[in-house]
């Protein structure tokens, strides 16, 4: 390397290249420091030839110069190293820029295509880059874009006419497209959505980012996104409440790295221009990539051979034009794509429709249903219409369909056809994966994928686009590599930093689109199905979904299995196919679905409005359709509809109601003293209150957790991979400051009550301990009393002892009182949950005379939280269960030794209900698992075998502070479907 | 072969017979001082002990076929290893045993060693006996055991281990002869495991002894006077040490012209047995337990004690702090009681490296690790407030997360040493 060699000579002209994860920028300056020439592009991975090529561009201004140059970005290291040009760290390089040209800066916030940054330039200066789990930035609007069907351009337009913003997840890419998602199957207007998506990009860059830091006044605000996009400037700018004169967007904001860069060059040595280019043309990349796989095909005649049997497996097609007879019609309204078929009396296939539902299924629904109109004239009768998929209700209800049904049903239905003896079904779409098996003919095991790893199809997608290549194309790339590249199996976000090594490392498109599609198998087969060997899978594997219509997916999948699937031909259509056979089943006369003639007088309108009729502020959707039909949708509950809610029994439900009971007594003597509403708070509310009540404090409690309160305290929390009950507790404490308490109790408790179930009674690490990040974290606890000693509630006569002298020293409180007011402490506590178990014994018992199904929603206390458990418990009870919570029925069993460490007390409880479970008919389980919660890497997988053991089906529900209706929607009537089929003895 | 004998819960033992004829497969992770752990254990009980050092793309994958992809990595890489190992063809699978670590405490990773059984299950091995390396004496096999002696014996080859990894992180920058540092702790290594073999090297006054000469053998090495920012290395244990865990963290440094500070795992034990003795204090329990720890913990700090003033009489080098200095300085942190993982000694870890001068830090972690989130995440800021040219990255480790990822934050933080450094 040249680099640090002092040189006194000056270069003619100085150059500043940044290379970063998606774009090359390059910016030549001349001797007094005025840009001669700039440029920003897309690199398409090609970063070598990218640059070469910009550079080769210039010739006309450097021909026989002298330049000094420095190269800079997060992809610029390797083009560096192998072509010998000194590097500068991008966060380096943009200072410079900064002081140069905007002395006056506070602190800079800078996106680029995979990075986000912000650099704080008053006091000490200090950077921040997003972690490797917050995706969120140019590539993530990208995404979005494509998810919406616009262009970039198009989205940034949208924004400026939005109405409301949604509520979408801001941590990653992932996250929010399982928010946006929803709500554009619920019809939701683009404009908002694409304004939201730009909020959720404040959000995410002030929340990850700032960690409590001050902005300050004067913000400049660099790259690509920020220089490009309108719309997520204003969001910025009304976020943060800045003006014109504070909110900088400097010229030249898109390639401030590169400039900063060239600003660098001074005492480098001065190079030939000519020398520079060649240097970059003819060097290759060190790096080898030593972490490669067998290719897939090794030759063109097995490519062949593989084709052929796939493609045995097809239902015949009748001509629409020709045939005359009866018709069923089955739609798939799906997260990304929208599929229609039409089939005969044999099942044969009348008409298909694949594509894209560019953001608005009903539309795609009431075009192709007049071309099959028009197809079929008067020959063809339509007697059933059935859809399934994430917009199954607004398409049933558009169009008077004759039935719904659950997604894993219509497969299953569908696979049957094509394979009876079917054991395995994996489902790939664009947004979701289903695998489920099939026992004694009815659906079982439900695999889906979680909000972390949804690298499905849609994922190699928009990659492939972000490559310039089509889909199509981009997959057969990989068919013949010699050695597709190893991205290892996780989450998008870090399959991009996968593949921007191995870019780096020179890999080829072809190697990297292999690569890929192997990834989505290893994902769907380790981390979804969490499969040791092909045979925990099955024998009669079938595979479906548009995915699998990508011969490289299909491979790689055969490959990974080491054992041949079925793919019908139509797996891109089978749960539209599966829908179709199921409205044949039905066996109606007629269908009620719109006539031709209703079509042609077919009016489609949604508009956003907020729930208010709960703290679960359900973003609703108002459909209205022609002759003043109506469909809601985006509840959770059947209040918004007009209607009362469920009657069914729900413990978590009187659970919560019981804790908010808990009221402190106003004008206490010993004045207030505030707990946080969060976590292990829900576990030993009835005995802090109990306590702090008899001791003649004034509990107050914080308010019920909500979005905004999560948004309060989102600037403090340094950990953006904590679970989301952890988070909402720095809102907590700052609601109660709000409320006027000076004196906030917040013990650590590393044990928890022993309840006998376990080896020993730990809380976990995370609400062991949060009470002295929040006291490091929170900067206005300083301002207050924050108490937050060590207690351990599990040896009572030492918890007495310890609390009179603490209580004694901390307040003056005679020893006598503190021991008394325990007591009753403990009392109360015993009361609370004997309680809790009484009512879960009525609500069973209820269930039994009234012959409804009971499920056991098992979790942590704290999911009982409407913010943090999202109402699925309402959802369960809308549904037909009878639900009642893991503490109602763990304590029915006795301890038992577990193939894992049983040693933390929430964790006994679900082992012990899941226990329980098995031995009652009746019950069914259903685990909430907080994402982000390592524990329950532990917990997930032996609950699991609990159930599977006793031969119950395993229903797990990650949450987040998402709440993905529809795939909790999907598990909870897919729990309900299997259990009703095996009631009937199979479908 | 051995037959296969189960206790009362179904755990499958390693027995007497199994001793003499297996080989027993362990997952490294602190080089130098396992190879001497590793020599005491096979003396004591006259067992074959492999230490693996595999470090291929198999063992990942391994790991992520048989552990939860949400589990942490050290028990991605640990057991991915192991079973890698197993299945390789290296060993006759029905004639190895695993040893693997068991913490205890209300950290997940206590529960590697089921994991490793239910993965031992998934991979139809079954058969394969697994020892727990634990000083709680959990988890009791006829066929090994650590007695009191040698439990104070591996101590000190802790300590001998400790020593040797400090005296070379602050020769190895800046070394003449390239090598010359690892090839005196290697020579040393030799020589302690023959030591050991003669029954000598155990004891406070030879332990004395022998670091007095290790301190002079280091200080011959030949090295120059460039000046190098010094990078620390604290976190979660196994990330932190294991190359195999932290994609060669410290060989990265090292070739970016930084000198890696890393501390020792004295301080961990220490730390894990003061544990046990706070808790007594803090919720109450038996007093002859809290006795036994403070012994304990006493003979331990006797040791670090020794190990100090032979670094400081000598003067070459800079010494490690007492672990004493450790507790003062986390107050105000972190309570005495935050104990699971690493706790309240990677918060002190990283004040003890800003007040001797180091104050770039690489805080390293498994992604999503519980503990880190507070005791390492979580008082970054209030060290940056109160430090404010504290200088500290944190990096999460992971099967998914990439290099390029992690050099460049790396980097960011190397750049800020440096220019902290011009600037003063």
């Amino acid at each position: 390397m040249t680099d640090s060699i002092l040189n006194t000579k000056k270069a003619d002209y100085r150059i500043g290249i940044d290379i970063g994860s998606t774009t090359v920028k390059v910016i030549i300056l001349d001797e007094n420091g005025e840009i001669l020439f700039r440029s920003y592009e897309r690199h398409f991975s090609k970063v070598r030839e990218k640059t070469a090529e910009v550079l080769e561009r210039a010739k006309p201004i450097l021909a026989g110069k002298t330049i000094a140059l420095l190269i800079t970005g997060s992809a610029g290291l390797g083009v560096s190293k192998s072509a010998d040009i000194p590097f500068i760290q991008e966060v380096f390089a943009t200072a410079k820029a900064v002081e140069t040209y905007i002395p006056e800066t506070d602190s800079v916030i800078e996106l680029g295509g995979e990075d986000a940054k912000i650099i704080f330039f008053k006091g000490s200066l200090e950077e921040r880059m997003n972690g490797s789990c917050a995706g969120g930035t140019g590539a993530f609007i990208d995404q979005m874009a494509t998810l919406l069907n616009v262009s970039v351009e198009e989205l940034d337009r949208l924004s400026a006419n939005f109405e409301k913003i949604y509520p979408i997840a801001s941590r990653c890419g992932v996250f929010a497209k399982t928010d946006i998602q929803p709500i554009l199957n619920q019809g939701g207007r683009k404009e908002d959505i694409a304004a939201s998506i730009y909020q959720a990009v404040v959000d995410q860059t002030i929340a990850g980012l700032t960690q409590g830091r001050a902005l300050g006044k004067t913000i400049v605000f660099l790259g690509g996104p920020l220089y490009y996009y309108k719309g997520l400037r204003a969001r910025f700018k009304e976020t943060l409440n800045l003006d014109d004169d504070h909110a900088i967007f400097p010229e030249n904001g898109d390639c401030f790295a590169a400039l900063g860069a060239a600003l660098s060059t001074d005492g480098f040595e001065p190079q030939k221009y000519e020398d520079v280019c060649a240097r970059i043309k003819d060097s290759v990349s060190d790096a080898v990539i030593t972490n490669t796989m067998p290719p897939l095909f090794e030759s063109e005649a097995e490519y062949a051979e593989f084709l052929k049997r796939h493609n045995a497996n097809a239902p015949p097609e009748t001509d629409i034009s020709k045939y005359a007879g009866d018709a069923w019609l089955g739609i798939d309204a799906g997260s990304t794509t929208t599929k229609l078929v039409v089939i005969d009396k044999d099942g044969g296939i009348l008409y298909t429709y694949y594509g894209s539902n560019r953001g608005n299924p009903v539309q795609i629904v009431f075009e192709e249903l007049k071309k099959i109109y028009a197809a079929a004239g008067d020959r063809i009768k339509i007697r059933g219409a059935a859809v399934t998929g994430y917009g199954e209700e607004l398409i049933k209800n558009a169009f008077n369909l004759d039935a719904g049904l659950v997604e894993t049903v219509a497969h299953f239905r569908a696979a049957r056809h094509f394979n009876p003896d079917v054991d395995f079904i994996i489902d790939i779409g664009g947004q979701d994966m289903k695998c489920f098996k099939i026992r004694n003919g009815a659906v079982d095991s439900i695999f889906l994928n979680e909000a972390c790893s949804s690298g499905c199809g849609s994922f190699i997608e928009t990659f492939a686009r972000a490559l310039g290549y089509e889909i199509e194309e981009f997959s057969k790339l990989g068919l013949f590599v010699k050695h597709p590249v190893n991205l290892g199996s996780r989450c998008t976000v870090f399959m991009n930093s996968s593949v921007k090594q191995a870019q780096r490392d020179g890999a080829s498109v072809a190697d990297i689109s292999a690569g890929l599609s192997i990834s989505i198998v290893k994902n769907a087969v380790y981390k979804v199905i969490r499969a040791g060997s092909a045979d925990d899978l099955g024998q009669n594997i079938v595979v479906q979904g548009g995915t699998f219509k990508n011969d490289a997916v299909l491979r790689a999948f055969e490959q990974e299995l080491h054992r041949n699937v079925t793919r019908p031909t139509i797996a891109g259509i089978s749960g539209a196919y599966g829908a179709a056979l199921h409205a044949k089943d039905l066996g109606l006369a007629e269908s009620s679905i719109l006539t031709e003639a209703q079509l042609a007088e077919f009016v489609h309108k949604a508009k956003p409005i907020t729930c208010k009729l709960c703290t679960n502020h359900c973003s609703l959707t108002v459909n209205t359709f022609d002759n003043g039909r109506r469909f809601v949708s985006g509840n959770r509950c059947s209040r918004p509809l007009g209607k009362e809610k469920s009657a069914l029994p729900n413990l978590a439900r009187y659970k919560y109601d019981k804790l908010l009971s808990y009221h402190g007594v106003e004008g206490a003597p010993r004045g207030k003293i505030g707990i946080p509403f969060g976590l292990n708070t829900y576990e030993n509310l009835p005995f802090w209150h109990t306590f702090f009540t008899k001791l003649g404090f004034e509990v107050v409690l914080s308010p019920e957790s909500s979005r905004a309160i999560y948004r309060l305290g989102q600037h403090t929390i340094p950990s953006d991979t904590v679970c989301y009950p952890a988070k909402l507790m720095h809102g907590h404490v700052l609601e109660l400051m709000n409320a006027g308490v000076d004196t906030i109790f917040y013990p650590c408790m590393p044990y928890n009550f022993d309840e006998g179930l376990g080896d020993n009674n730990y809380n976990c690490p995370v609400v062991a301990y949060y009470p002295e990040l929040l006291a490091a974290n929170v900067k206005e606890l300083k301002k207050i009393r924050y108490l937050y000693p060590y207690f351990g509630l599990h040896r009572e006569k030492d918890f007495i002892k310890r609390a009179a002298k603490y209580f004694k020293d901390e307040f003056g409180i005679p020893k006598r009182e503190t021991r008394r007011a325990a007591e009753a402490a403990y009392a109360e506590y015993a009361a609370y949950k004997d309680e809790i178990r009484k009512k879960g014994a009525e609500y069973i018992n209820y269930a039994r005379e009234n012959g409804k199904k009971i499920l056991v929603m098992a979790g942590r206390p704290y999911h009982i939280d409407p913010e943090i458990g999202h109402g699925i418990d309402e959802l369960a009870v809308s549904y037909g269960f009878v639900l009642i919570t893991e503490d109602a029925v763990s304590y029915l069993m006795d301890k038992e030794p577990r193939k894992v460490l049983n040693q933390w007390t929430y964790h006994s409880r679900l082992y012990a209900a899941a226990r329980y479970v098995t031995t009652q008919p009746d019950m069914q389980l259903m685990q909430l698992v907080s994402f982000g919660c390592g524990t329950d890497a532990v917990t997930t997988d032996e609950v699991r075998e609990i159930l599977e053991n006793g031969d119950k089906i395993y229903t797990q529900i990650k949450i987040d502070e998402i709440s993905n209706l529809g795939a909790i929607t999907i598990r909870i009537r897919s729990l309900m479907a299997a259990v009703e089929a095996r009631e009937r003895g199979g479908f | 072969m051995a037959e296969l004998v189960y206790d009362e819960t179904g755990r499958l033992l390693f027995t007497e017979e199994m001793a003499k004829e297996y080989t027993l497969l362990v997952p490294q992770m602190l080089p130098v001082t396992f190879r001497m752990l590793v020599k005491l254990v096979e003396l004591d009980g006259g067992y074959h002990i492999e230490i693996l050092e595999t470090n291929t793309q198999k063992v990942v994958e391994t790991g992520l076929k048989y552990v939860h992809n949400d589990m942490c990595y050290p028990a991605i890489l640990s057991i991915g290893q192991l079973i890698e190992a197993v299945e390789s063809g290296r060993y006759d699978k029905h004639k190895v045993a695993l040893m693997i670590t068991q913490t205890g405490g209300g950290c997940r990773a206590s529960n590697y060693i089921h994991l490793l059984r239910k993965a031992l299950k998934k991979a139809g091995l079954e058969y394969v006996p697994v020892i727990s390396l634990n000083l709680s004496g959990m988890e009791k096999n006829p066929g090994f055991k650590i007695s009191l002696k040698l439990g104070a014996q591996c101590v000190f080859a802790m300590m001998y281990g400790d020593m040797l990894v400090h005296l070379g992180n602050q020769c190895r920058p800046y070394e003449v002869e390239k090598g010359a540092t690892d090839a005196l702790i290697k020579s040393w290594t030799d020589r302690m495991v023959d030591l050991f073999t003669e029954g000598k090297g155990i004891g406070f006054g030879a332990m004395r002894h022998l670091m007095r000469e290790m301190v002079r053998d280091f200080a011959k090495i030949e090295r120059t006077n460039e000046k190098k920012p010094r990078v620390g290395i604290v976190g979660e244990i196994y990330v932190k040490y294991a190359p195999l865990g932290n994609n060669n963290l410290e060989e990265f440094l090292l070739k970016e012209g930084a000198e890696p500070v890393v501390p020792g795992v004295t301080d961990f034990i220490i730390f894990k047995v003061n544990n046990r003795y706070v808790d007594v204090g803090l919720y109450g329990g038996s007093p002859i337990k809290k006795a036994a720890m403070w012994i304990f913990q006493n003979f331990v700090i006797k040791c670090q004690n020794i190990m100090i003033e032979v670094i400081e009489e000598d003067g070459t080098f800079r010494a490690m702090s007492h672990f004493s200095e450790l507790q003062e300085l986390v107050k105000g942190y972190l309570g005495c009681g935050n104990k699971m993982g690493e706790g309240w000694l990677l918060t002190a870890e990283m004040l003890e490296l800003i007040h001797s001068g180091t104050n770039n830090i690489v805080c390293t972690q498994p992604f999503g690790c519980l503990p880190n989130h507070v005791a390492g995440k979580g008082m970054m800021r209030k060290l940056k407030d109160d430090y404010p040219n504290s200088n500290i990255v944190a990096v999460d480790y992971d099967p998914g997360a990439t290099k390029i990822n992690q050099e460049n934050r790396i980097k960011l933080m190397l750049a800020n040493a440096l220019r902290y450094e011009r600037s003063e």
